[in-house]
């Protein structure tokens, strides 16, 4: 019998292992929701599986009885655009100034502490500053993903430029390499592997702070729906919905990962050995 | 010409003294081994011509000019490790000179230019024997063919001075003996003045028409930084007669 930490599951098993706690934990859902149900047909904190399915439908494939809109696409919609805008920005943001900050000693003198600073404002904190000085639309919401991910992200990536062997860029200007050639041939490149594994972990801070200013002021959105029909104790709403956010949030995090493999190739040849 | 002078240079760090009183002329195409016991001040004395660091007292010159005290492309470096770009293939980390110089603001060439460079640069990958792994990473080469991979990198720039760092120190003996083989005739071409530390005797006298050696040769025992290295031995090794020392053979380097 080998030791417990020599055993490697075959792929096969692999992918039952990962099912199996999805499968408990719904055989768990359906056995409460049953029990709860024999108890009180009127119960609307577990809804049956096949009340939530009826829901599903109904938001995702019929026009909305007062708006005429297919509600969840549009909320999807709505809310994935504000996502994309906030994540996307805040990447451009903090690409520019944890480059020019990791990079140049002055910059890094200069703007270092001020980060540091400012990453420790709670994003929630400024939203009403947010609502007050962008108002109600669109750009408050996607300013609050930026102003609560971008110090994140400047610091980390200020730190992975500062790690970088200084080897590599002594040699790039014993080559000739300019302050801003070594910027964009040599540390950009290398810094792109790090910036996508660093926007994957703040996809969930970014729901986060979407779903929070979406629940505080908004017509429209995931975040808004959720917080709507919470006033009528809608589980078969809310179960699904928070399901749905889920499943997108994952799809964005396979989607960079997939971004990443293709686009820098040889990052994870080194991260293989 | 790249003739290398020390004029009483001093190294300090706040209280403790590293280098002290180098005064050196190394003339233009010496191949130049620096030896000493670690924490001599080897790596500090090369730093000097890099201009990575500056004298604390006194001046380097090249060809008896002063230079701009930071890195530049009159002199190549080649480090143990961290000497190439892991995101760049092969060819790209030798391109990346050419490209340096002739595209000031995007550093990329296109077409027939690209060609022109890919060209130069074949040229270099193929006499470092590096022919075959142009489109590979450097993560999927041997420490070896990375370290020829740097070498070419380096000569593309055509510097007056090549620094070799501890270059070999981090290969197997078999690899090490194929570099010597490779580092000599190059030298010979391209008529550049080396310096190369080592912690390797046998490298040094083997492939060096000339060799020093730092050492600390005061001591205060209250005060160990108080005296810094001094050159304690400096050796021309170009006169054929030389002992072979510890067995090195002269021949194999130059073969």
């Amino acid at each position: 019998m080998p030791r417990v930490m020599n055993v490697v599951p075959p792929r096969g098993g692999r992918i039952m292992l990962a099912m199996l706690p999805f499968l408990v934990i719904a055989i768990i859902y359906v056995i409460g929701s049953a029990e709860r149900r024999a108890a009180n047909p009127d119960d609307k904190l577990l809804p049956p599986v096949s009340e939530m399915v009826a829901t599903s439908k109904r938001l995702a494939a019929e026009p909305d009885r007062r708006s005429g809109e297919y509600v969840l696409w549009v909320d999807t919609v709505a809310s994935l655009r504000r996502l994309v805008l906030g994540l996307g920005i805040s990447a451009a943001v903090g690409l520019a100034l944890g480059l020019t900050i990791g990079l140049l000693p002055v910059a890094g003198a200069g703007f270092g502490t001020l980060v540091a600073v400012l990453s420790m404002i709670p994003p929630m904190a400024v939203l009403p500053i947010l609502f007050i000085v962008f108002g109600l639309g669109e750009l408050s919401k996607v300013m609050l993903i930026i102003i609560g991910v971008t110090p994140t992200l400047v610091r980390d990536l200020s730190l992975e430029v500062a790690a970088m062997p200084r080897e590599q860029l002594i040699k790039a200007q014993t080559l000739g390499a300019s302050t801003w050639q070594v910027a964009i041939r040599v540390v950009l490149p290398q810094i792109m592997p790090r910036l996508i594994k660093c926007v994957r972990l703040m996809i969930g801070p970014a729901f986060l702070f979407l779903i929070s200013a979406e629940a505080i002021a908004s017509d429209v959105g995931l975040g808004y729906r959720i917080f709507l029909v919470r006033r009528y104790l809608s589980m078969d709403v809310i179960l699904p919905y928070v399901v749905w956010i889920t499943l997108l949030a994952y799809l964005v995090d396979l989607a960079l990962v997939w971004i990443g493999r293709r686009a820098f190739p040889w990052a994870f040849v080194m991260e293989a050995r | 010409m790249s003739a290398l002078s020390f004029r009483n240079v001093w190294v300090e760090y706040g209280n403790q003294v590293v280098l002290e009183r180098i005064d050196i002329d190394i003339a233009s195409g010496t191949f130049l081994s620096v030896v000493g016991p670690s924490g001599a001040g080897k790596s500090t004395f090369l730093r000097l011509i890099l201009g990575q660091e500056r004298p604390t007292q006194g001046a380097v010159f090249l060809d008896g000019q002063a230079f701009p005290p930071e890195p530049g492309p009159d002199r190549g470096i080649v480090f143990q490790r961290y000497s190439v770009f892991p995101h760049l293939t092969v060819l790209g980390n030798v391109l990346l000179g050419y490209e340096f110089a002739e595209r000031k603001f995007s550093a990329r060439l296109f077409g027939a230019a690209r060609q022109q460079a890919i060209e130069k640069s074949k040229a270099l990958i193929d006499a470092v024997g590096l022919g075959e792994h142009c489109d590979k990473y450097p993560s999927a080469l041997s420490g070896g063919m990375q370290q020829r991979l740097a070498i070419a990198q380096a000569v593309a720039k055509q510097p007056r001075v090549l620094l070799l760092d501890e270059p070999f120190g981090a290969l197997d003996p078999g690899t090490r003996a194929q570099m010597h083989a490779l580092i000599k005739p190059l030298w010979r071409d391209l008529k550049m003045t080396i310096v190369m530390v080592t912690h390797d005797i046998k490298e040094a006298f083997g492939l060096a028409t000339r060799l020093i050696a730092l050492d600390r040769v005061r001591r205060d025992p209250q005060a160990p930084e108080r005296f810094g290295a001094k050159i304690t031995y400096d050796l021309d090794l170009t006169r054929d007669s030389v002992v072979p020392v510890l067995g090195f053979i002269r021949a194999e380097a130059q073969a």
